[in-house]
This record gives structure tokens, C-alpha cells and sequence, in this order.
């Protein structure tokens, strides 16, 4: 009896384990399927490289390249933003701040991590809007650079934690040795604690980049979601997600925007995809 | 000989325990001061104060004075200072995680020397002075870590000589080395001692007779004894000290 409770809790978790994977396999191949179904009509040069995306025009024009652009800039200027600033928060909890200090930070990223993206969302579109329309002189405070503000904030704890790991796991004895031959603090940090936890860093920031280009909700509410080229950072434009999340609602089952929308899910899965693979290379790097 | 280092009514607490007691002595310039003493007998404690290392545990408090040719090292010097001119070899030898060149030319780096060619020849010159030049002069920039245990050791070594320190502070060097390795870790020591102030804390006490000058002997924190090594292992003054060394306890 015992033998067969002991062999049915082993095979339901293996079945538990399975299932996780297969459905992310399904998941994928549904997107496929719906996804790939885009290009029996429309040439995937045109959805790529396409500069136009009006899907409710006659004939539907689904041109992601402004999409694409629009979630590049927005990623690339949270990522300008949230990697210095999450790097030297890091390195200020895990090697300078005193104990409590380092308790009080560590609480408050995480607490970061805990606001929803709508609060983010609402409070950037009524307080950070305004402060970047006045401060540039801009017809809208909802641009690009007000999204990739608002996603810094999302991706820093993400970010911090990870890089913080990293570089707590730097093994003592390198400080000491550095130490003991006379370098400063800041010396150590710099040329043994950085170079040592590379690897870490590298798979934080990717990560951090995976928040970034998936988050809908704050993007979609302080970008100003206008699917042109955009050619500053201070102009409205719009994401792949954003506009998922927007006209996924509104499409017509089995049309060819509705297909559009999940040909343009599918580009966004393989992107993020690969930036986890390359978070993860550069993770089992360090521990090879 | 000049006394390089006098050390007045140390002690030293780790959060709220006492692990050094007003221990009081002075080593004399280019000597080499074996430290021996059972575990928990307050040697690492006492080296690492030497060069400030004590500074990174904000839970050690330190009482008394330790003077470096005559300057208070806690109030009269930076703690870089210190360390530079008071340099440890470590019981594990943890090369950084670089080439063999860097490893040894980090510290001049750090203070500054930047040309190339000057670089170079104190990475030859270091590490000819730990007896590893012949052995790794081929391949200089390939990874520290790669080397054997006792290489790394004397890596470790050359990377302080690097630094052109007065003294050096050894904590076990040998304690993780083949008997060989050793014996190339104690040939550094006494080549160096024409130029340098050693200080060997060891729980071998056969190593602490084979290379050491004069002796000291601690035990729960106490200096019990220090002396010429000759006199201090053949004929110790205090009853503690032979009980020790003949085994009856540590």
C-alpha cells in the first residue's frame, strides 16, 4: 500500500512537471498555427520591414516596423535608464551599505517589484506626463521617453536583485586578496568584484530587458500609441504589445488583422525567447 | 635590529568576545617571527590586525597600539597604506580570477604604475624571487587558477612581493601543501628575509622551528611566550608552552 502511494505521488508530480512544459508547447504552437497563417497572404518582407500598420484599411496594410521600432526605442531608453541606475544600486546593497541599510533597500526593491503595471501606469500618465511635456516643450507629455521612464522603474528590481546576487557571491577571499595587496574599496569593486560577477550582470540586464519588452499596460497607457516611425524619443509611438492588448478586441476572428496580431505575439515570443536564452548562457557561464 | 613593528596592550574583540588580551610585543626588522598556538588561540586574529584586515568586520573593536617604524597604522596611517606596506599571504591561495601576469602586476597597477615595461620586469622579478619563474614563465597570460595548489601559493607569494611591501604576513601558508610545495613556500621565506620582515603564523610547529628567527607562542588569546627559536624549543620557560609542545594538549 505504501509502495503505491509512494509510486502515485511520484508519478503525479512527474505528470505536474510535463504538463508545465507542454503547455508552453502548445502555446507556441497555437501562436504558430494562427501566427504563420498571415503569410499566405502577406509576404512576411511586407509584415517585417512594412512601414505602415492600418490593418482596418482597404486592403489591410500590417507593416510592423514601427511597432518594432517604437518597442526598441522604448526598450532601449529603459535600458539606458534602469542599468546604470539598478547597477549602482546593486553594488551600493550587496558591497558599501551598512547592514540595515542594506535590509531597508533590499525591502524597497522588492516592494517596487510589487506595484502593479497600471498603478505605474497611471501615476506616469498624471505626474511624469506633464513633467515631460513642460520640461521639453512638447505638444503631449505621452512620447516614448515617458514610457521607457515608467519601465526603468519596472525592470530595477529585477535588475537590482539579480546583479545583487551576483556580486554577494563573489567569493570573499578576492576582496581580501585585493585588499590586502593595498587596493581601495572602490579599486576592488572595480577591476576583481565587477569582472567576477560578469556573468550575473549580463544575465540581469538581459532579464531586465525581458520585463521591459514584454510590459503591456504602462506602455500602452504613456506612450501615446501612434504607429508611426518614430524618429525621437520625444514622440509618441506605440509597441508590439500595446497594440496587441489594444486591438485584440476589436478584430474580427479569422481576418487578416486578427492573424496579423498573432503573427506579431509570435515575433514578440521568439524576441523575448532569445533574450532569455542569453540570460541563461551567460548564468551557466559563471558556474562552469 | 631595529624593532619594525611594536605592538602595545592589543586586544581585540569579535562582537563582544574577547579573542586578543593586551598582548604587548615587538618584531624586529628582517626577522622572521614564527606565531604558533593551538585553534582559537587569537593568531589569525592578531595578523589580521596587523594590516587593518580586522577594519572589514564591523562587529571587531581593538584596543592598544601597533606601530609601524614608529607610526600608529590605526591613527597615523590609511588602511591602503598599511596594506601596502604590510602585505598577507593567505591560507588558501586564491589567485584573482585573471592571467598570471595580472594577478601579480594588480597591485603595482592599483598603485600607479602603468608602463608596460616596467610591468613586466616586476612580474619577472616577483616572481623569481618565489622560486615560480621557471615554471611559468611560458604562459604568462594564461589563468591563475589553473595552476597546481602549491604554484598557487607562490602566485599568491609574488603577487605581494609585487608590491614591494616591508613586511609580509603569512596566515598557514602551507597548511592546504604537499610536503614538497612546502619546502619551495619555506626556501621563499628564508631568501627573503634579507629584504623583508616576515611573520609566519603556522599550526605546524616543525615549520615554525625550521624557519622561524625567534617564536611566540599564544594560547586563548595570551602571548605565553616568545624567544629565540632555539632556546623557545629546547628549553621553554613557561610550563604551557612545553606542555603544547610536547603534545599533551592543541
Amino acid at each position: 500500500m505504501r509502495r503505491f502511494k509512494e509510486f502515485l505521488i511520484e508519478k503525479i508530480i512527474l505528470l505536474n512537471g510535463f504538463a508545465c512544459i507542454l503547455f508552453v508547447i502548445l502555446i507556441f504552437f497555437f501562436l504558430a498555427k494562427d501566427g504563420l497563417t498571415l503569410f499566405k497572404t502577406v509576404s512576411p518582407w511586407h509584415f517585417l520591414f512594412g512601414t505602415l500598420w492600418n490593418p482596418l484599411a482597404e486592403p489591410p496594410q500590417v507593416g510592423i516596423l514601427p511597432l518594432f521600432l517604437g518597442s526598441l526605442i522604448v526598450t532601449l531608453g529603459a535600458t539606458v535608464i534602469s542599468v546604470p541606475l539598478g547597477m549602482a544600486c546593486a553594488i551600493f546593497i550587496g558591497e558599501i551599505a551598512p547592514r540595515w541599510i542594506r535590509e531597508l533597500l533590499k525591502a524597497g526593491v522588492e516592494l517596487l517589484a510589487a506595484i502593479p503595471s497600471i498603478v505605474i501606469g497611471f501615476i506616469g500618465m498624471t505626474m511624469l506626463g506633464p513633467i515631460v511635456k513642460n520640461l521639453f516643450h512638447l505638444p503631449t507629455g505621452l512620447t516614448a521617453l515617458t514610457g521607457s521612464l515608467a519601465l526603468a522603474f519596472m525592470a530595477i528590481p529585477t535588475i537590482v536583485s539579480i546583479m545583487e546576487d551576483a556580486i554577494s557571491s563573489v567569493p570573499r577571499s578576492y576582496k581580501e586578496g585585493s585588499l590586502a595587496l593595498g587596493a581601495t574599496h572602490w579599486q576592488t569593486i572595480h577591476r576583481v568584484i565587477i569582472p567576477a560577477a560578469s556573468s550575473g550582470i549580463v544575465a540581469a540586464v538581459m532579464l531586465g530587458i525581458g520585463r521591459v519588452i514584454g510590459e503591456t499596460m504602462a506602455v500602452m497607457m504613456l506612450t501615446g500609441n501612434a504607429s508611426v516611425l518614430p524618429k525621437t524619443i520625444l514622440e509618441p509611438v506605440r509597441t508590439m504589445t500595446a497594440t496587441i492588448a489594444a486591438e485584440m478586441g476589436e478584430t474580427v476572428r479569422g481576418s487578416e488583422h486578427y492573424f496579423a496580431l498573432f503573427a506579431l505575439g509570435l515575433v514578440l515570443f521568439v524576441i523575448t525567447f532569445f533574450i532569455n536564452l542569453a540570460a541563461d548562457a551567460a548564468l551557466h557561464q559563471k558556474q562552469k | 635590529m631595529v624593532d619594525k613593528i611594536v605592538v602595545e596592550n592589543l586586544s581585540i574583540d569579535y562582537g563582544g568576545v574577547r579573542v586578543l588580551k593586551d598582548m604587548s610585543l615587538s618584531v624586529k626588522e628582517h626577522e622572521i617571527l614564527g606565531v604558533i598556538g593551538p585553534a582559537n588561540s587569537g593568531k589569525t586574529s592578531f595578523l589580521r590586525a596587523l594590516n587593518r584586515l580586522n577594519d572589514l568586520d564591523i562587529s571587531s573593536r581593538l584596543s592598544g597600539s601597533i606601530r609601524l617604524n614608529g607610526k600608529d597604522i590605526n591613527r597615523e596611517m590609511d588602511a591602503e597604506e598599511v596594506r601596502k606596506k604590510v602585505a598577507m599571504v593567505f591560507a588558501l591561495p586564491i589567485p584573482l580570477p585573471m592571467s598570471i601576469f595580472d594577478n601579480i602586476a594588480y597591485g603595482p597597477r592599483r598603485h600607479g604604475v602603468k608602463k608596460k615595461k616596467k610591468l613586466e620586469e616586476i612580474v619577472e622579478q616577483s616572481l623569481k624571487a618565489a622560486f615560480l619563474w621557471e615554471e611559468v614563465k611560458d604562459r604568462l597570460s594564461s589563468s591563475g587558477m589553473k595552476l597546481s595548489g602549491g604554484q598557487q601559493q607562490r602566485l599568491c607569494i609574488a603577487r605581494t612581493l609585487a608590491v614591494e611591501p616591508e613586511v609580509i604576513l603569512y596566515d598557514e601558508p602551507c597548511s592546504g601543501l604537499d610536503p614538497i610545495s612546502t619546502a619551495k613556500v619555506e626556501d621563499a621565506m628564508r631568501e627573503l628575509k634579507n629584504r623583508y620582515t616576515q611573520i609566519l603564523v603556522t599550526n605546524n610547529v616543525k615549520q615554525a622551528a625550521r624557519v622561524g628567527d625567534r617564536v611566540a607562542f599564544f594560547l586563548m588569546g595570551e602571548l605565553v611566550e616568545i624567544g629565540e627559536a632555539g632556546q623557545l624549543f629546547t628549553a621553554p620557560k613557561d610550563k604551557r608552552t612545553e606542555d603544547y609542545l610536547t603534545g599533551r594538549f592543541g
